[in-house]
C-alpha cells in the first residue's frame, strides 16, 4: 500500500471509489429505460457493486486507524466466494416462470444483511447513530420476514391466511414498534434497558413482517413484492448512515425510489390505495353481483381452430394462468402459426397480470416473442373495436366488464383490457372458478364469448395442432 | 426542541443528500417502460445488496465470536444478493436483447 500512498493517500482512493460507485449506479439503472441498453446498465451498475467491494477490503481502516487484518480479509474473501457462487448457481438454475420467487427471495436476502450489520453496529457502539441503527434494524427485519412469506406464497409453499382481525393485530404491532423506538430515542435508559428493546424491535418487527404479507392474496403480490424491494432499500440506506457511506446510501434510495414508484403504479392499475391493499382485502365482502349472468357457451377446439385461422387481426391477453401452466412456448407457437396465416397477433399486458410487475413481459420474452409484439393497456385499447379475434389465456380480472359496469363491485374502477369491445372472443380457463376477486366475470356470458375449457398448455397444444392441420 | 433543531443542523449534508438522491431516483426511474418492469425491480434489488459493504466491513474488523459470526452471516446473505440479484437480471435481460427485430 505505501507505493498507493505517495501518490494518493489510501483514505481519498476509498471514499472517491463510493463516489464512482454511485454515479455507476444511476447511470446502470439509466440504461435500464430501453431494452436495447438494458442489459448493459445491469452490467455497469455490477461494477457499481464490485469496485467498492475490492476497495473497502484493500483500503478500509478502524477508528484506530488500523487496516484490515489478513486473517479477516481471508474471512471477506472467502465468504465472499462462497455466497457469490451460491447465488449464481441458484440464479441460473431457476425457471423462468419461477422468478418472482427468486426476486423475493433476494430481497430478503438483503433485507436481513441490512438488519444484521446494523445490529452489530448496535453492539459495537450503543450510543452512535441510533436513529438510523434502529431504522436499520426494524425496516431490515420487516423486509426480510415479509419477503420470506411472498416468496413462500409464490412458491405454494404457504397459503392465505386471513381474518379481519389481522388488520388489528397488525396495527397493534406497528404502532408498539413505532412507541418502543420514540421511546429508545428518548434516551435517558440503561444499556441493559435499551439492549433489551433493541432486541424486542427485532423480534416485533420479524413477526410484524410476516403478519403483514400473511393476509394479503395473489393479485396483490405485485404490489408487495415492490413494497418490500423499496423496503430493503430504505434498510440499506439507514445502514449507509452509520457508515456514512455514499454508495450504500444513494444505492439504498435509488432502490427505495425504484420499488416506491412501481407500488404507486400497481396500485394505480388496480385502482386502489396502498393503505386499501395493505389492510384490506378482496373476496368475501362486495358480493353484489351473484344474480344470474347467463349461459356459457363452449366453442369446440376445430372451430376455435377455424375462428382464429380466418381472423385478419389477433390480440393475446394473457394472465397469471399462463405463467402456472408453463405455456409460454405454445402460446408463441400459436402466434407465429397464426402470423404465418397472415393474422396480426399482439399481446395485450395488463399492469398487474400476473405476480410481480411486469411478470407476463419476462414470460413471454422467455419465449422469444419480440417485445414490440407486447402492448400496454392503454395502447392496445382503441385497437379492440377492430379485432377480430380476443383471445384470453389464464386471465380474469384484469378484463372483468363489472369494473367499469358495476359500481357495487370491488374492482369497480380498476382499468381494465377491453376485451368485450372485440368482435369475437375465446375465452381459456381450466373451469368456471371465479379470479382471485372471487366475483362473477360478465365478460364470459358476453354473446360474443366461447369458452375453450382446460389447463392452458394442453388447450394450446391441442389448438397448435388444430391450426396446423388445417 | 432543542435537540430536534440540533439534529438537523448536525446531520444537513447527509439530510441533502438523501433529498436529492430521492428526486434523482424517482427521475431515472419513471422512464423505464412497463415491459422492464421485472429486471428493474431485481436489478435495484441487486443494488440493495450495497449493504455488503457493510459486511466487509464487519468481518474485516471483527473481533468477538459475536461479530465474527453474525458478520459472516450478513456477508454471506448480502453476497447471496448481489451476484443472485445481477445474474438473475441479466438473464432476463438477455432475453429482451435477442429479440431485437
Amino acid at each position: 500500500m505505501d507505493t498507493i500512498n505517495t501518490i494518493l493517500p489510501a483514505n481519498v482512493i476509498l471514499e472517491y471509489s463510493y463516489l464512482l460507485s454511485a454515479i455507476l449506479f444511476v447511470y446502470g439503472l439509466k440504461l435500464q429505460s430501453h431494452p436495447d441498453n438494458a442489459r448493459r446498465g445491469n452490467q455497469w451498475a455490477a461494477a457499481g457493486m464490485i469496485i467498492p467491494m475490492i476497495t473497502t477490503l484493500l483500503l478500509h481502516k478502524n477508528q484506530t486507524g488500523a487496516g484490515i487484518p489478513l486473517v479477516n480479509g481471508v474471512a471477506v474473501v472467502i465468504t465472499t466466494i462462497v455466497g457469490g457462487i451460491v447465488g449464481t448457481i441458484m440464479a441460473r438454475k431457476i425457471k423462468m416462470t419461477a422468478m418472482p420467487q427468486m426476486v423475493s427471495f433476494f430481497n430478503a436476502t438483503g433485507g436481513a444483511a441490512s438488519a444484521v450489520v446494523a445490529l452489530i453496529e448496535f453492539n459495537k457502539n450503543p450510543d452512535q447513530a441510533v436513529l438510523v441503527g434502529l431504522l436499520g434494524i426494524i425496516i431490515g427485519s420487516i423486509a426480510f420476514s415479509g419477503s420470506m412469506i411472498a416468496y413462500g406464497k409464490l412458491d405454494d409453499k404457504v397459503g392465505d391466511i386471513f381474518s379481519k382481525s389481522m388488520t388489528y393485530v397488525n396495527l397493534v404491532f406497528m404502532l408498539t414498534i413505532m412507541g418502543i423506538t420514540l421511546f429508545v430515542l428518548l434516551g435517558g435508559l440503561s444499556l441493559e434497558t435499551r439492549t433489551f428493546l433493541v432486541y424486542s424491535l427485532l423480534t416485533l418487527s420479524l413477526i410484524y413482517g410476516v403478519s403483514f404479507v400473511m393476509p394479503i392474496g395473489g393479485a396483490d403480490m405485485p404490489v408487495v413484492i415492490s413494497l418490500l424491494n423499496s423496503l430493503s432499500g430504505i434498510a440499506a440506506t439507514m445502514a449507509g448512515f452509520i457508515y456514512k457511506n455514499e454508495a450504500m446510501i444513494l444505492g439504498g434510495i435509488l432502490v427505495g425510489s425504484a420499488g416506491t414508484i412501481l407500488t404507486i403504479q400497481m396500485c394505480r392499475a388496480m385502482n386502489r390505495s396502498l393503505l386499501n391493499v395493505i389492510i384490506g382485502s378482496f373476496g368475501g365482502g362486495g358480493m353484489a353481483h351473484t344474480s344470474e349472468a347467463g349461459t356459457v357457451k363452449e366453442i369446440s377446439m376445430s372451430d376455435a381452430a377455424i375462428l382464429l385461422s380466418y381472423s385478419a387481426k389477433v390480440v393475446i391477453v394473457p394472465g397469471y394462468g399462463l405463467a402456472v401452466a408453463k405455456a409460454q412456448h405454445l402460446c408463441h407457437d400459436l402466434e407465429k402459426l397464426l402470423e404465418e396465416k397472415g393474422a396480426e397477433v399482439k399481446y395485450a399486458i395488463h399492469p398487474v397480470a400476473g405476480r410481480m410487475p411486469g411478470h407476463m413481459n419476462v414470460l413471454l420474452a422467455e419465449a422469444d416473442v419480440p417485445y414490440g409484439k407486447l402492448m400496454e393497456m392503454d395502447d392496445i385499447n382503441p385497437e379492440l373495436p377492430n379485432t377480430d379475434v380476443v383471445v384470453i389465456i389464464g386471465a380474469n380480472d384484469v378484463v372483468n366488464p363489472a369494473s367499469e359496469d358495476d359500481p357495487s363491485s370491488p374492482i369497480y374502477g380498476m382499468p381494465i383490457i377491453k376485451a368485450r369491445e372485440a368482435k369475437n372472443i375465446i375465452v381459456m380457463k381450466r373451469g368456471m372458478g371465479k379470479g382471485y376477486a372471487a366475483i362473477e366475470n360478465l365478460l364470459f356470458f358476453n354473446d360474443k364469448t366461447r369458452m375453450l375449457f382446460g389447463d392452458a398448455k394442453g388447450t394450446l397444444q391441442n389448438l397448435v395442432n388444430e391450426v396446423k392441420s388445417l | 426542541m432543542e435537540n430536534i433543531s440540533e439534529f438537523f443542523l448536525t446531520h444537513r449534508e447527509a439530510i441533502f443528500i438523501v433529498i436529492l438522491s430521492v428526486f434523482l431516483g424517482i427521475e431515472v426511474i419513471s422512464h423505464v417502460p412497463s415491459i422492464l418492469h421485472t429486471p428493474l425491480m431485481s436489478g435495484a434489488n441487486a443494488i440493495s445488496g450495497v449493504i455488503i459493504i457493510g459486511g466487509i466491513i464487519l468481518v474485516g474488523h471483527a473481533s468477538t465470536i459475536f461479530e465474527w459470526i453474525l458478520g459472516i452471516v450478513a456477508l454471506f446473505m448480502a453476497m447471496l444478493n448481489v451476484a443472485g440479484g445481477f445474474v438473475v437480471t441479466d438473464r432476463m435481460l438477455e432475453m429482451f436483447k435477442k429479440k431485437k427485430k
